[in-house]
């Protein structure tokens, strides 16, 4: 604090801040009833701080919405509730209670048809009730192959559909807005981040996330090269303490863990900076089939 | 240990070519190369390869991502990859090379500072190699980088190599560009990307990944004219009133006097919030939050700018248009245009010419369809607050929507405008001629530096100047001298520039 000549020179991280604020302001704005997509992980966390930012002091103009599986981590509930609560943020929770009641579960319905009950029909009827015309995901173009294919805009029709070949041209930032009744846009803040930014930003902006991003030791199996965390006494034979932590969170049925030491902040960017996997590497979901991301983006999933 | 990237620089590439010139698989080797794949990604696309194409690896699939894409083997659709090394963080925004897609390619360029332009060496240059480095000029792209690829398929020869490289300087002349380069190399046998090649010797420049690491491309952001257009009014009922914007340009400070339009009232910057903190200061392209002394009616849509640098003030504007959706332009009909916050209807009074993107040069056009580029002439139902874009890629730069389709139609880049009477506040700096005699010249110098200081867009002219250029072998005296200072002036004026002129002559001044 020695110098106090003026820079005009903004960092790599206040930079994709400064985009994402704009996004999202641009949005409360032009928008009559847009939702903030929660799904409680380390991508979320980001995106809401985002949104605090953007309109501090007031109050974030619009909700959060959580579509729940019912199979989150017991700990992802629990910070949902906290951080929200925090933050002075309204939250809105919908499941597909009529899939739930058949008790549909990726064991006995199979993955494909879980994550298309409990996920993408749960988001749409949870948009549609909700009158919602535009809807914050917090999707990263690094992330997966027809991610990086994404607007910021994401045009969907009156069904939830996404049509890769027929996206509009979006350029400098300018957004186009209109829609007609019926119709809806997913908008991703984040599609210029990787997932190196996140935890950067995270470790410098003081962000909160789910103790289950931190290594410490968890009861496993080992099944298919993956560590599943063990939540009842199923398995007790074959299940091990093994010091580990998760990359990204899904339903605990399906996503595994990895084995690593790194309990606080620095360790994590420090494994992430060598890391030679993708984050995605855990989550069963995306392993279905070829191109199985971009076939449940095409029919409403986010 | 930690850093936030503080020094190392973001780039934004786009890349351009025709179909079949290796654009994916070039970006796929250097994502390859560069060790920027995950191990699980990449081994599902050795798998793919192995099954659908026969060969080992498919570089082409790390980028073509979409499962149509795959079928077809092309891109469709813009992606954006992310790669970095120790030196600089990437953003590549791989664009289609199909004809049908052009719309693509102008999204992608839009953001990005230098051009990846592929050319393959077997084909030479092509229609796309000249439309897609036109179109990445005409965004203002500055920088080039020219990669002739398959090298291996023509012996790795020199000859072709200088042959290309010489027909695409001869075109690049028409056009503003400020650096280009050549590189040969061979994106499937790796010769040049990472690596320098031992295949070509006779190439002294440096290997393509060397280039984009290095390649100085500063400059571009305008922190002189402070531009702030209002995005959000933050506003709940309560004490707080904020404006939320992000600066498309320059520079502001707390206590500074601006003026807000359309209204021309004028007040002091109270307070520069942030999450963060309060700021003594802020610049492009940070997303603020201003706060102003006085209650001023002040919504989304309006610019908050200064007194003595102000934008245009125009309901009719001249733009290169890229025209991108397939129902062709109607003259005459309604669209909306969205120029930074503010969206107002226009229509398209005149198509004034539009491009042969094959020779690059005017052709006369009543409209244009899908691809086409062309200079237009737009007249607004209500006025813009803009710049040119050359001065300012987001004060100079609009999306043109059909109010029925929904459809991003066009994009458009202010080329000219014309003022419209601008009210009595903004009357004080309309741009004028100040004239001197011509024996004041140390007084006319320090006003006209006194203005710019002030941020006032002006220009100094003397007689000295106008004998080296304009006027060169004109005497002084004529009328022919008379009338050359006159045009000059009306030319500046009427794009809002003021001119401090300094002359011995008659001049006779509007």
């Amino acid at each position: 604090m020695e110098e106090k000549e003026e820079s005009y020179h903004l960092s790599n991280l206040k930079t994709l801040e400064a985009e994402s604020i704009g996004i999202i302001r641009e949005v409360a704005a032009e928008f009559e009833n847009p939702v903030m997509l929660y799904s409680v992980g380390k991508d979320s966390s980001v995106m809401a701080h985002l949104a605090i930012k953007a309109f501090y002091p007031e109050k974030v103009p619009f909700p959060l919405l959580h579509v729940d599986t019912s199979y989150k981590f017991p700990e992802m509930y629990e910070f949902r509730d906290y951080y929200t609560k925090k933050h002075n943020l309204e939250l809105k929770v919908h499941r597909n209670e009529e899939a739930l009641s058949k008790g549909i579960n990726p064991l006995s319905a199979g993955t494909v048809k879980c994550c298309a009950e409990l996920k993408t029909k749960a988001l749409l009827d949870a948009l549609k009730e909700g009158g919602y015309d535009a809807a914050f995901g917090g999707a990263r173009r690094d992330e997966e192959k027809s991610r990086a294919k994404e607007r910021v805009f994401s045009f969907r029709d009156k069904h939830g559909q996404w049509d890769p070949k027929n996206q509009k041209p979006e350029l400098w930032n300018i957004f186009n807005s209109r829609i007609d009744p019926g119709e809806s846009i997913r908008v991703f803040p984040l599609s210029n981040w990787t997932e190196l930014d996140i935890w950067t930003y995270i470790y410098h902006e003081n962000i909160e996330v789910v103790p289950l991003y931190f290594a410490k030791k968890r009861p496993v199996i080992e099944k298919n090269n993956q560590l599943i965390p063990v939540y009842t006494d199923e398995n007790p034979e074959e299940t091990k303490e093994v010091m580990c932590r998760f990359r990204t969170l899904g339903c605990h049925y399906c996503t595994g863990a990895v084995r690593s030491e790194a309990d606080t902040m620095p360790k994590i960017i420090e494994e992430m900076m060598v890391a030679r996997h993708s984050e995605r590497i855990t989550r069963v979901i995306d392993h279905d089939q070829d191109s199985s991301m971009e076939q449940k983006k095409m029919e409403g999933y986010f | 240990m930690i850093e936030d990237s503080q020094n190392i620089e973001l780039l934004r590439i786009t890349t351009a070519g025709s179909v079949d010139d290796g654009k994916s698989t070039l970006i796929g080797r250097l994502l390859y190369d560069s060790k920027s794949i995950f191990e699980d990604q990449l081994s599902s696309i050795r798998d793919y390869s192995k099954t659908n194409r026969n060969q080992e690896i498919d570089y082409s699939l790390i980028t073509d991502g979409l499962k149509s894409e795959r079928e077809q083997g092309i891109t469709i659709d813009v992606a954006y990859r992310f790669y970095s090394t120790p030196k600089r963080r990437f953003i590549i925004a791989d664009t289609p090379g199909h004809e049908q897609y052009t719309r693509n390619m102008a999204t992608g360029a839009s953001n990005a500072s230098l051009a990846l332009i592929l050319i393959d060496a077997k084909k030479g240059i092509v229609t796309q190699t000249r439309r897609h480095t036109f179109i990445s000029s005409l965004l203002g792209i500055r920088h080039f980088v020219v990669a002739i690829n398959k090298m291996d398929l023509v012996d790795y020869s020199e000859e072709v190599f200088e042959q290309i490289v010489e027909e695409y300087k001869a075109f690049a002349e028409k056009l503003s560009v400020e650096s280009i380069s050549f590189i040969p190399l061979s994106a499937l046998k790796g010769d040049n990307v990472i690596e320098r090649s031992t295949n070509m010797p006779w190439y002294q420049g440096s290997p393509l990944l060397d280039y984009l690491e290095n390649v100085n491309v500063a400059g571009g952001r305008n922190l002189i004219d402070f531009r702030f257009p209002v995005q959000y009014v933050n506003w709940s009922g309560n004490e707080f009133r904020g404006y939320c914007g992000t600066i498309s340009s320059g520079v502001i400070r707390k206590g500074e006097r601006v003026i807000a339009l359309p209204s021309g009232r004028t007040s002091k910057i109270s307070r520069i919030v942030t999450y963060d903190g309060d700021l003594d200061y802020a610049f492009a392209p940070m997303a603020i939050t201003l706060c102003i002394e006085d209650d001023i009616d002040i919504s989304r849509g309006d610019l908050i700018s200064r007194e003595n640098n102000l934008p245009a003030i125009t309901g009719n504007i001249e733009a290169n248009v890229v025209w991108m959706d397939t129902e062709s332009m109607q003259t005459g009909k309604d669209y909306l245009i969205k120029h930074t916050t503010k969206t107002v209807k226009g229509s398209f009074s005149e198509v004034r010419y539009k491009f042969d993107l094959e020779k690059i040069h005017r052709i006369p056009a009543e409209f244009l369809s899908v691809n086409d580029i062309g200079k237009v002439k737009i007249e607004l139902k209500k006025p813009l607050y803009a710049d040119l874009y050359s001065k300012n890629r987001f004060t100079g730069s609009f999306i043109v929507i059909d109010q029925h389709t929904n459809q991003t139609v066009a994009a458009g880049m202010i080329s000219k405008y014309k003022q419209v009477s601008p009210d009595k506040a903004c009357e004080s700096v309309k741009a004028k001629v100040i004239r001197y005699p011509g024996d004041k010249k140390e007084k006319a110098k320090s006003d006209y530096d006194r203005l710019s200081m002030q941020g006032t867009q002006c220009i100094y002219v003397d007689d000295e100047i106008l004998q080296k250029g304009l006027c060169r072998g004109i005497a002084v005296d004529t009328d022919e001298y008379s009338r050359i200072i006159e045009g000059l002036c009306n030319i500046a004026t009427e794009s809002g520039v003021s001119v401090v002129l300094c002359t011995e002559n008659e001049v006779s001044l509007e």
